[in-house]
């Protein structure tokens, strides 16, 4: 599915890291998601919506978020993802794991170059 | 699956499709305001998403449990897609139902003959006492060992180092007299160890124990649990009871359980050997070996041992003051110890590999047929796949969804293949070898059970990979909506079909040829003269008149010989006689070398000849032919003269010719009177026709020195042979009996049979052979000729369309008929050079089942070929025929 074979692909967790973040900010729907991580991330980061949707639908069967019937910006119906307190809970788990691990990489990269 | 939880998840299913929905939407307005028409935006925003199809499916399994839902989702349309063709669904299920019916239950026969362990504790340390002597010439011709003597049992029992016990056994008879009528029972005598070794504990009481074996005493017996049920009804209070077993009050010791046996042996009584060392010589090769191997210890190790022991033997034992005791090195007596199950299954494995083999072969033809019905039906499904790939659905789903609809197929197939393997192994057990080994212990066990799964699953794996490979994995191009629907190109659709055609031919070929080779087999085996004539209306029964009941031996010959006369005259008798040995029967007299007057260069190691001893009349009775001299009489039996009569085939290795023997003069040893030939007898085939016939000595029945130097005896085991052609009634083996009560109402009659049944016993292994490989052949020219009748059919079908064009431009039916004959006929060409190849080269496997035929037999190897081409021929002009009475008008109409 992949459209562009050179990006290279997000670490397991990291979609659901990026998509809980977002979440926190406002309840979003699934293309409101993909244009606030691709806007945040200045084009950096492109969510596929191949991942996207059934990354979701994996959130929502672990209880990370909820969704309720809403209407977009446009006025159509839509389904409006909010995260819930053991989303919360899991993405400052998932985000300090993310920081030591990205220490530990960056020590390794300064070593490296010293 | 509740009703809620599926309410809910069906509206998750809806909320996901109404965030892509949305998705979709806010794209295309996206791109709408970049300045794209509306249709170019959705077309854009829609190839962006990428397949909405499949991602729907990923979102819907992150909620299923495995995939098991869209498993049984596939499962539900398979099933209903079965419904909707019950014919196709029948004739695929009952085609795997016979074939994988058929594999279970040879399978079944295999595991339980071949590869369950023996019914002993620890049987992989059970092994046979084989001992091969290389040096002794002429043992080869009737014995496929040297046995162990009784001194060897000592020697081996008291010096090893490698076995846990051992023990020698034999099989005999014994008469049980004052329980019901006289009854000739069968007894497996063995000595101490034997029970040891098997290790089975007693049933009821107890084992025979070491006093039991004490020769001056008189031992206990043991019940076998069929004879303790026949003749004591089973009844516990048996053991300490005193029966009379060959005239002699023995105790009984106890009952073996139920299918305990020595070895192969099925016996009624055990009753020991009681062998005394001091009685006991080198020679006496008569008993069979078995031992248990200490643990760790493998049988080159036992046999290096045993080879050890053997000069232990020689130095430690004698054959008499002035004979040499390292005589027997000549003979280079080897240890070949074998697991005791070879011994148990003996040649009967070769031909169940080949059945098996045979058996596989078929299945694979089956389920060519069924994988040609599959492509038959993808190709009918093309466009809907076509259209669901087109549509988003994955490669794999679609594969997973063909391969799990041939998997249930095979699983269906299997389910019933297991009611026709069950009655398969009914009828497998009915016409098998009378003689296959372990026949008790045939049954469908979890083995089977797991060889029919395994086997259903890799079948419908197998045909249903073929339609996949066709169809999914390398579409050849798109058919879409119809672009196939005027051309004719059916050639590079036929592909597939046409090569399991090919396929098939192939291996009926070689099925059939093989079917052919057994069957000429069979004919050849029929054509030997076995040495007796007319088997079915030869009346054979077995005789014993123990020295405890008459001791004289002269009186026992007296008795045996008004027997005869007895026998003789129940009317409808034309003759009547006895012998040591019947052809075939697996009894086995004696044998030894024999010395000849004038012929001292024959060297220090002449040749062991089989001995029989037989009546005056019984030649004449068993119709082996005198081809010179003339028979025993009476007057030489009675007057003890030194006479013999020879083997044809003995009588031209020393003197050239039947004639030139007569008068000649031959003995056993140096102390034995000089025995005058007689006469000449044609040779028999003692082993079976298919075993060459060995030379004999025939020694009338009473004399000094049968039993040994000084010796006088007469032979007490007998078989009765009486020509009659009301052999094998039961008022005939009633006025028998009491022919045979009237000289001595105490002699029980054992064994009774006609020499036709013998004679088939000897052959069971071939008829079996050959029953199981016609039945294949015919299956598989069967299979073959509706495989290549559907191709052709269906190629028909398929061009009916050019046919009609062919034929409005003015084309020849009967060119048009043989055109669709000749590509039948070219498959079954191609097939058959593959299927000759593949015959030739696995005939060889076979060797050891042919007899008196070649593996690459010209005959067979041009038949068979010929015949299967006519099959093609007539399968394919069938359809063809349809071709021709095609209407043009109508054909061309059609689309």
């Amino acid at each position: 599915m992949a459209k562009n074979t050179e990006r290279r692909d997000l670490f397991p967790g990291a979609l659901e890291i990026m998509i809980l973040q977002s979440l926190l900010l406002r309840p979003m729907h699934g293309y409101a998601l993909v244009k606030h991580i691709q806007q945040v991330s200045d084009d950096l980061l492109q969510v596929e919506e191949g991942s996207l949707y059934p990354a979701l639908q994996r959130m929502l069967r672990e209880g990370w978020v909820e969704s309720e019937m809403g209407t977009s910006a446009k006025g159509r119906p839509t389904r409006i993802y909010r995260v819930t307190d053991a989303g919360i809970r899991h993405l400052e788990a998932e985000v300090a794991s993310f920081e030591r691990m990205y220490t530990g990489i960056a020590r390794v990269l300064a070593f490296a170059k010293a | 699956m509740s009703i809620f939880s599926r309410f809910f998840k069906r509206r998750r299913y809806e909320d996901l499709s109404a965030s892509i929905r949305e998705h979709l939407e806010s794209r295309t307005e996206e791109l709408l305001e970049e300045g794209m028409s509306r249709k170019q935006a959705e077309r854009a925003a829609r190839r962006e998403f990428g397949n909405v199809a499949l991602m729907e499916q990923r979102g819907r399994e992150a909620w299923q449990w495995k995939r098991l839902e869209s498993l049984l989702v596939d499962l539900k349309h398979i099933g209903r897609r079965l419904r909707r063709s019950p014919g196709f669904a029948v004739v695929v299920i009952l085609t795997l139902a016979i074939g994988i019916g058929a594999n279970t239950a040879v399978f079944s026969v295999l595991n339980s003959v071949l590869l369950r362990p023996l019914p002993y504790p620890e049987p992989e340390q059970l092994v046979s006492l084989h001992l091969n002597a290389p040096g002794a010439p002429g043992l080869g011709e009737f014995r496929s060992e040297l046995r162990l003597s009784a001194s060897m049992y000592f020697t081996f029992a008291a010096h090893n180092r490698t076995f846990q016990s051992l023990g020698v056994w034999g099989p005999g008879t014994a008469s049980i007299t004052g329980l019901a009528q006289p009854e000739q029972v069968n007894t497996a005598q063995i000595s101490g160890g034997v029970l040891e070794t098997l290790n089975v504990p007693a049933f009821a009481g107890q084992w025979l124990t070491a006093a039991d074996q004490d020769s001056h005493a008189l031992g206990r017996v043991m019940l076998g649990y069929e004879y303790w049920q026949r003749r004591f009804g089973g009844d516990p209070g048996v053991v300490g009871r005193t029966i009379s077993v060959d005239s002699q009050p023995r105790v009984i010791a106890g009952v073996m359980p139920r299918g305990f046996k020595v070895v192969n042996y099925n016996f009624d009584l055990l009753v020991p050997l009681a062998l005394d060392p001091v009685d006991e010589a080198l020679a006496g090769f008569a008993y069979r070996g078995i031992a248990r191997l200490r643990p760790g210890v493998a049988i080159p190790q036992a046999d290096a041992d045993a080879a050890r022991l053997i000069n232990v033997w020689m130095d430690s034992w004698t054959n008499g003051p002035g004979s040499d005791p390292h005589w027997y090195l000549r003979w280079k007596i080897t240890p070949a110890f074998q697991p005791l199950k070879d011994t148990v299954v003996g040649s009967i494995q070769a031909v169940l590999w080949v059945v098996m083999g045979t058996i596989g072969v078929v299945m694979l033809i089956a389920c060519s047929n069924v994988a040609s019905l599959l492509l038959v039906r993808a190709d009918a499904r093309q466009q809907e796949l076509a259209v669901r790939s087109a549509l988003g659905a994955g490669r794999w789903r679609i594969a997973r969804e063909l391969l799990l609809e041939s998997v249930t197929l095979g699983l269906l197939g299997g389910a019933f293949g297991v009611a026709v393997a069950y009655g398969g192994l009914r009828l497998l057990t009915a016409v098998g070898p009378g003689q296959l080994p372990r026949l008790s212990e045939i049954s469908l066990d979890g083995w089977s059970i797991a060889f029919t799964l395994v086997l259903s699953v890799l079948s419908g794996l197998f045909f249903g990979a073929i339609p996949v490979l066709r169809y999914v994995l390398l579409p050849q191009r798109v058919a879409f909506l119809g672009a196939m629907r005027t051309a004719s190109a059916g050639r590079e659709r036929q592909r597939g079909r046409n090569l399991l055609v090919m396929a098939q031919v192939a291996m009926a070929l070689v099925l059939l040829i093989s079917a052919v080779l057994m069957i000429r087999t069979f004919l050849a085996m029929r054509n030997v003269d076995p040495g007796f004539s007319d088997p079915a209306s030869l009346q054979v029964m077995r005789l014993t008149i123990p020295e405890t009941m008459v001791p004289d031996s002269t009186t026992v010959v007296r008795m045996q010989n008004s027997i005869i006369d007895k026998l003789a005259a129940i009317p409808g008798v034309t003759a009547a006689g006895f012998a040591a040995s019947v052809p075939m029967s697996g009894a086995e007299p004696s044998w030894n070398e024999i010395l000849v007057e004038g012929k001292i260069d024959e060297g220090d190691n002449p040749p062991m000849r089989l001995f029989n001893f037989v009546s005056p009349g019984y030649f004449h009775t068993a119709g082996t032919r005198i081809l010179a001299g003339r028979d025993f009489n009476w007057t030489d039996v009675y007057g003890m003269r030194p006479v013999g009569i020879v083997s044809e085939s003995l009588a031209r290795e020393l003197w050239g010719s039947p004639g030139a023997a007569i008068g000649k003069r031959f003995h056993e040893w140096e102390s034995m009177p000089w025995h005058e030939v007689i006469g000449v007898v044609q040779d028999v085939r003692e082993n079976g026709v298919d075993q060459i016939s060995p030379a004999t000595v025939y020694w009338p029945s009473l004399g000094k020195g049968i039993f040994g130097p000084g010796i006088q005896g007469a032979w007490r085991s007998l078989y009765f042979a009486i020509r009659t052609n009301r052999a094998g009634t039961q008022t005939f083996i009633n006025e028998m009996q009491q022919a045979v009560w009237s000289v001595n109402s105490n002699l029980p009659v054992a064994d009774i049979s006609t020499m036709q049944d013998i004679y088939a016993d000897s052959m069971a292994r071939t008829s079996f052979t050959l029953v199981m490989l016609a039945i294949a052949g015919a299956m598989a020219l069967l299979l073959g000729v509706i495989g290549i009748y559907g191709v052709i059919s269906y190629a028909v079908t398929q061009r009916t369309r050019e046919i009609g064009i062919r034929l409005a431009m003015g084309a020849q039916r009967g060119e048009l008929q043989w055109m669709f004959v000749r590509s039948a006929l070219l498959l079954t060409a191609v097939g058959v050079a593959i299927g000759m190849g593949s015959a030739a080269a696995l005939m060889q496997w076979m060797k050891s089942l042919l007899f008196g035929i070649s593996p690459l037999d010209p005959l067979t190897y041009l038949l068979v070929p010929l015949v299967l081409a006519a099959a093609a021929g007539l399968a394919s002009y069938l359809p063809a025929r349809r071709a021709a009475a095609v209407d043009p008008v109508v054909a061309l109409r059609a689309e």
